[in-house]
């Protein structure tokens, strides 16, 4: 790993407490620290990955680093960036380098909007780009995760569980990204679907040079794809290294917990 | 005789472009006290087999072939008996206990239900066996939570209210379609360990059978002592789990267990993938239903669905191109050969 050049992403004492509601009129409300204290760096081309269960502060830590909502302590910086310290557009011009795949490949795209609707949306947010330049862009994307030009003017419900993931990798491309977060992108899959998503997610790391923070709670999928893992409970890292040591042996008793409910076929 | 003896079930089903077989030439036998695993990717069948073993098909399909049930065929059974059955002789798990159970019910009523209504309990004497219940689950304050609503409960907790209702009756059968699908991997491993000892309780009684239905090879491996892979709507491969693990004989059951990540692959191996997808129901061809996207295809594949052919003790696989060191020396088909080459 080239240690010279400066690390892409950044995260320095994340963290961030939530307010519930209030008991009685003049009670404090309560609050709870779904975050505390996660500090990472993240190489260009490289993956981290994310473990832990619900409520420990994954989800939480991928609305940070999107910028999506504001940290209550602590910074995230791309490519040297505040980004919680940005106006609203200069937030949007660096939404370009940072994009965001779901778990849901059946919730995450609008049933109503046409794949090219879907894939080139990101680049009408970020630049209102041409109608021609979206529609190659967006036949560009596609192609870049194995489907066709001719299904652009297609809707979701015309494409598989697989294939609807693709089309929302396809979306995350299309503004040419850095860095794209994420969250259980293959846990919604069938186990030869999954297969062929991790290797496209593999294939355009190496071509386009991606990073990934890869949010799952699959050790396997993790110990795949990344270079390091953090292990995170309630808001806390627990653990982090390399996947290789850190899943053979692991020291902390939540990672043992993990590993040892983890099937071993 | 089995408890449950699953025969050449065929269900037909209407989908928009017409009928289209969903399972065909479907069987499998389960002994009181047995566990059996179906397993597969989505559209398999895996489900639809669980739904007819509960008499929930959708409507207007058409069920062929039979199942027995402790000595009583099921396909014929009229809606009547099957209220008699369901939640009393043969209990359901299903994978989102939320949408299982009833939001505007407290959990203890829940209960208490199935006992009233199958075993005419009284409302003191429901209550009391539904704590009894909440108990056995292990669901930690059992007593304070017999008052508990649906959303006041953990995931994990309600799978544990769900798995008491199931067993209220104290079922023969109990089918759990992906019942930790939707939990943290923790909790996922304690809901397993419950089954099992639950299963292994109930032996000491008459004994309850369990059907278990999932996508994950690695819940097979530790919770059933047969395994079915399930492909188009036909059982593909069946054994016993430690020896169809070790051998997997058919083609897709390969393709299978390679394209799983597992722990311990060096960073950026690419996985083996089966080429193609699933087909659509409605388009399930009359041969093998794996042969789009079988490295060892050939022509006779299409004719017909192939039979199942012995490749070692109790375990069989419905391909023409096995390996030769998979197949038995003496290697026969199994009965319904003549039938699937009638297609």
């Amino acid at each position: 790993m080239n240690t010279s050049t400066a690390p892409l992403l950044v995260a320095e004492h994340l963290s961030k407490r939530y307010r519930l509601p209030r008991h009685h009129l003049f009670a404090p409300a309560p609050e709870v620290q779904a975050l505390d204290d996660v500090s990472f760096t993240l190489q260009a081309g490289r993956s981290l990955g994310i473990v832990g269960e619900s409520g420990s502060g994954k989800s939480t830590l991928a609305r940070l680093v999107m910028a999506l909502e504001h940290p209550s302590a602590g910074t995230v910086r791309l490519d040297g960036v505040d980004l919680h310290a940005l106006d609203a557009a200069a937030l949007r011009a660096q939404r370009a380098k940072l994009q965001m795949v779901f778990q849901d490949p059946y919730g995450s795209l609008d049933p109503r909007r046409t794949v090219l609707q879907t894939v080139s949306e990101p680049l009408a947010v970020l630049h209102g780009a041409a109608e021609a330049e979206r529609r190659e862009r967006a036949a560009e994307a596609l192609a870049a995760v194995g489907l066709r030009a001719s299904d652009l003017a297609k809707y979701p419900h015309e494409f598989s569980g697989g294939q609807r993931q693709r089309i929302a990798i396809a979306r995350a491309l299309i503004t040419r990204p850095k860095l794209i977060v994420a969250d259980e992108p293959v846990s919604a899959l069938d186990v030869s679907v999954q297969a062929q998503v991790l290797n496209l997610m593999q294939d355009l790391q190496d071509r386009y040079g991606l990073a990934y923070l890869l949010i799952s709670h699959d050790l396997a999928v993790v110990d795949l794809v990344c270079d390091e893992v953090i292990v995170l409970q309630h808001g806390r890292v627990v653990e982090r290294g390399d996947p290789d040591r850190l899943f053979r042996a692991p020291e902390h008793p939540y990672t043992q917990r993990l590993l040892a409910a983890a099937p071993q076929r | 005789m089995p408890l449950l003896e699953v025969s050449r079930l065929r269900v037909t089903l209407q989908t928009q472009r017409g009928p289209a077989d969903a399972l065909r030439e479907v069987s499998f036998a389960l002994e009181r006290g047995g566990t059996l695993g179906l397993i597969g990717e989505s559209g398999c069948g895996k489900s639809i087999t669980a739904l007819a073993l509960m008499g929930l098909l959708p409507e207007g399909a058409r069920v062929a072939g039979s199942i027995r049930f402790d000595g009583t065929e099921l396909t014929s059974l009229p809606e009547r008996e099957w209220c008699r059955l369901r939640g009393n002789r043969i209990g359901m798990v299903f994978q989102e206990p939320m949408t299982a159970l009833n939001p505007l019910h407290r959990v203890g009523d829940q209960i208490a239900e199935p006992l009233r209504l199958h075993k005419g309990l009284s409302a003191t004497a429901a209550r009391a066996e539904a704590l009894r219940l909440l108990e056995r689950v292990q669901l930690p304050q059992a007593k304070a939570r017999l008052d508990a609503w649906p959303h006041q409960l953990s995931g994990g907790q309600r799978q544990r209210v769900v798995i008491a209702i199931a067993l209220a009756c104290g079922p023969d059968l109990l089918v759990a379609d992906e019942p930790t699908t939707a939990l943290d991997v923790t909790i996922q491993r304690e809901v397993l360990n419950l089954i099992a000892e639950l299963v292994r309780e109930e032996r000491k009684g008459g004994g309850m059978g369990l059907v278990l239905i999932s996508h994950n090879l690695g819940v097979m491996a530790d919770m059933v002592e047969r395994v079915h892979v399930m492909y188009g709507g036909t059982v593909v491969e069946s054994g016993p789990t430690a020896e169809l693990f070790a051998k997997r004989a058919h083609p897709y059951t390969q393709g299978l267990f390679a394209a799983r990540p597992r722990l311990g692959l060096a960073r950026g191996t690419r996985l083996a993938t089966i080429p193609g997808r699933v087909p659509e129901l409605a388009d399930l061809p009359v041969g093998c239903p794996f042969a789009e996207r079988c490295p060892r295809v050939a022509d006779d594949c299409r004719a017909a669905l192939p039979p199942a052919f012995a490749v070692g003790p109790g375990h069989e696989a419905r391909c023409l191109h096995m390996d030769d060191d998979v197949m038995e020396p003496a290697s026969v088909a199994m009965g319904d050969t003549a039938e699937a080459a009638r297609g």
